[in-house]
């Protein structure tokens, strides 16, 4: 089972636009594997093909060359099987729907019975720390509950994949430390695998087993960092020394990679 | 609640009280002859007298403008489903429609009438039907077509089928574009009933009434006749708002949210 990887990327190249003026190569011979309960955490800077890799391996758009596989099949048959969860950097709900109907929105497509369907919005709703709000409209809640409503929605039919795009990138500060908590809380009671997309380093190296820097025009792989922190992580690994070490490396490479851009 | 009620619609009912209390005085003051303009309370004892007859006559024309509301909502909405499941076409129709939009369709009615029979309702009914088709289709495209990209990729990322998509997300998003164009087409109807009426049509509709009444110089009673089209187009237009408000209550909840 584990020497199947839950991504596999195999000399992925994706270009926009081919053979036009306003032709880009988004990303260039990527190769990765991503294992089974791995927390990957894609980071970069702007426009060096963060979301692009990982609508690829949502099948939300495909490679020009190479493949990639979910699960040892390939992103569509994966697509189609309901292999992963997304989440986008907006919560992306209904406003039609209470926050139970918007969890229970990818049951209904996968034709779960009504029952079912409560009970597990409900379960969803108490792992994101949302319940009582079942019946309460987007609107009504803050942007962080709004966008724990959408995780609860990815898990809900419990994918053993996660896949997320910068999630946490409009909210502010503090509510951003709690959804990092939360999130590794999830991660380790679901033993989902998830591909994170964000900007902040520190937030990367703290969830992550692995971190992985793209450097842009085309976006590739600059390098690739293993966390070797002990998990879970308490709030307070932020203030140990090795902690500090990866984060400052990260940066020193983002540093590079930007300077590079600027020539 | 009412206390709110009061707040917001105050400055119209002020505004309304004060342009009649102008008007009056105008007419009084400047001594206006009365088939230039009648003093508001000339027109409603006119409006009290002649009562009934007026709300027959109203009935008939609303029945008019009611039946081409509802044959021109109908097939707007179902042309926009329809050609809704091939988006491409949806646009490509959409600028087509726009411009039958801006056509003057009324200035069709005679022709109309003479196909139908002056006296035959059907041939208002078709005119307002004709009116009320293109904004209603067009609103309705517009609510199926555009959508949020991420709510899209979700469906996506759920390999949810295009008749998924239409119904979990291209329709209720559709809804307050749909409603919307009620609210013009409710309009675009009672105008549409009484004016292809000017072009003849029976004894009892509106708009005959007031062109009679007019060329015999009986203002009075022509200005009741508009009083009782305007009572019949804002009380559609109420229908549909309360009936909005049942059907997608979400909408308004989140635009008073978004206000506060
Ligand atoms: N649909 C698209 N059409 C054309 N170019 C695109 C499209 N999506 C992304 N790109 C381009 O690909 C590059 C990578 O974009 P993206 O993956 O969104 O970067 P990131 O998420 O890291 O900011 C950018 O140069 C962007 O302009
Ligand atoms: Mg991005």
């Amino acid at each position: 089972m584990t020497n199947t990887p839950t991504v596999s990327l195999k000399n992925v190249t994706k270009i926009f636009n081919p053979g036009q003026p306003n032709e880009v190569t988004a990303l260039k011979n990527i190769n990765l594997d991503i294992w089974p309960h791995e927390f990957v955490s894609l980071v970069g800077p702007s426009g060096c093909g963060k979301s692009t890799l990982l609508r690829l391996i949502a099948d939300l758009t495909q490679p020009t060359e190479g493949t990639v596989q979910v699960n040892g099949k390939s992103a569509y048959r994966a697509r189609i099987e309901q292999d992963y969860g997304i989440v986008f950097q907006s919560p992306t709900l209904y406003e039609w729907r209470t926050v139970a109907k918007n969890v229970e929105l990818p049951l209904e497509l996968m034709k779960y019975g009504r029952a079912e369907r409560r009970e597990r919005a409900r379960k969803m709703l108490q792992l994101v720390e949302l319940e009582g709000f079942e019946n309460h409209h987007p609107w009504q809640l803050s942007g962080g509950m709004q966008q724990r409503v959408s995780i609860a929605r990815a898990l809900a039919f419990d994918p053993a994949l996660l896949l997320m795009d910068e999630p946490f990138g409009a909210l502010d500060e503090m509510t951003r430390e709690r959804m990092n908590l939360e999130l590794q809380n999830i991660w380790d009671r679901t033993g989902a695998t998830i591909v994170f997309v964000t900007h902040s380093i520190p937030e990367a190296v703290f969830l992550s087993n692995r971190v992985v820097m793209l450097s842009p025009r085309p976006g590739c792989i600059a390098e690739i960092v293993d966390i070797d922190l002990p998990m879970p992580r308490a709030w307070e690994v932020r203030e140990d020394p090795h902690y500090f070490e990866l984060v400052n490396h990260l940066r020193d490479t983002l540093r590079e990679i930007e300077g590079g851009m600027r020539e | 609640m009412s206390r709110t009620v009061w707040r917001e619609y105050m400055p119209a009912i002020v505004v309304a009280v004060a342009a009649l209390v102008l008007w009056e005085a105008a007419v009084r003051g400047f001594q206006i002859e009365r088939f230039l303009l009648p003093a508001p309370s000339a027109i409603v004892t006119n409006f009290i007298e002649n009562f009934e007859r007026l709300v027959h006559i109203g009935w008939f024309t609303t029945k008019e403008a009611l039946g081409g509301f509802f044959i021109g909502c109908s097939l707007g909405i179902l042309a926009a489903f329809i050609t809704a499941r091939w988006v491409a076409v949806n646009e490509a129709i959409l600028p087509f429609a726009i411009a039958a939009n801006s056509v003057p369709i009324l200035a069709f009615a005679p022709i109309v009438n003479n196909w139908f029979g002056v006296d035959n309702p059907l041939s208002k009914m078709i005119i307002v039907a004709v009116i009320v088709f293109f904004p209603v289709m067009i609103n309705t495209i517009r609510g199926l077509t555009l959508v949020d990209k991420n709510a899209l990729e979700l469906m996506h990322s759920y390999a949810a089928s295009e008749v998924e998509i239409l119904w979990k997300l291209r329709t209720p998003n559709a809804l307050p574009y749909i409603f919307n164009a009620f609210k013009i087409a409710a309009a675009l109807s009672m105008i549409g009933a009484v004016v292809s009426e000017y072009f003849g049509g029976n004894r009892s509709a509106l708009g005959v009434f007031i062109t009679q009444e007019a060329a015999l110089f009986r203002f009075e009673n022509a200005w009741s006749a508009i009083i009782i089209a305007c009572i019949v187009g804002i009380t559609f237009y109420l229908i549909i708002v309360a009936v909005e408000r049942a059907v997608i209550p979400w909408y308004f909840e989140q635009r008073k949210a978004e206000r506060h």
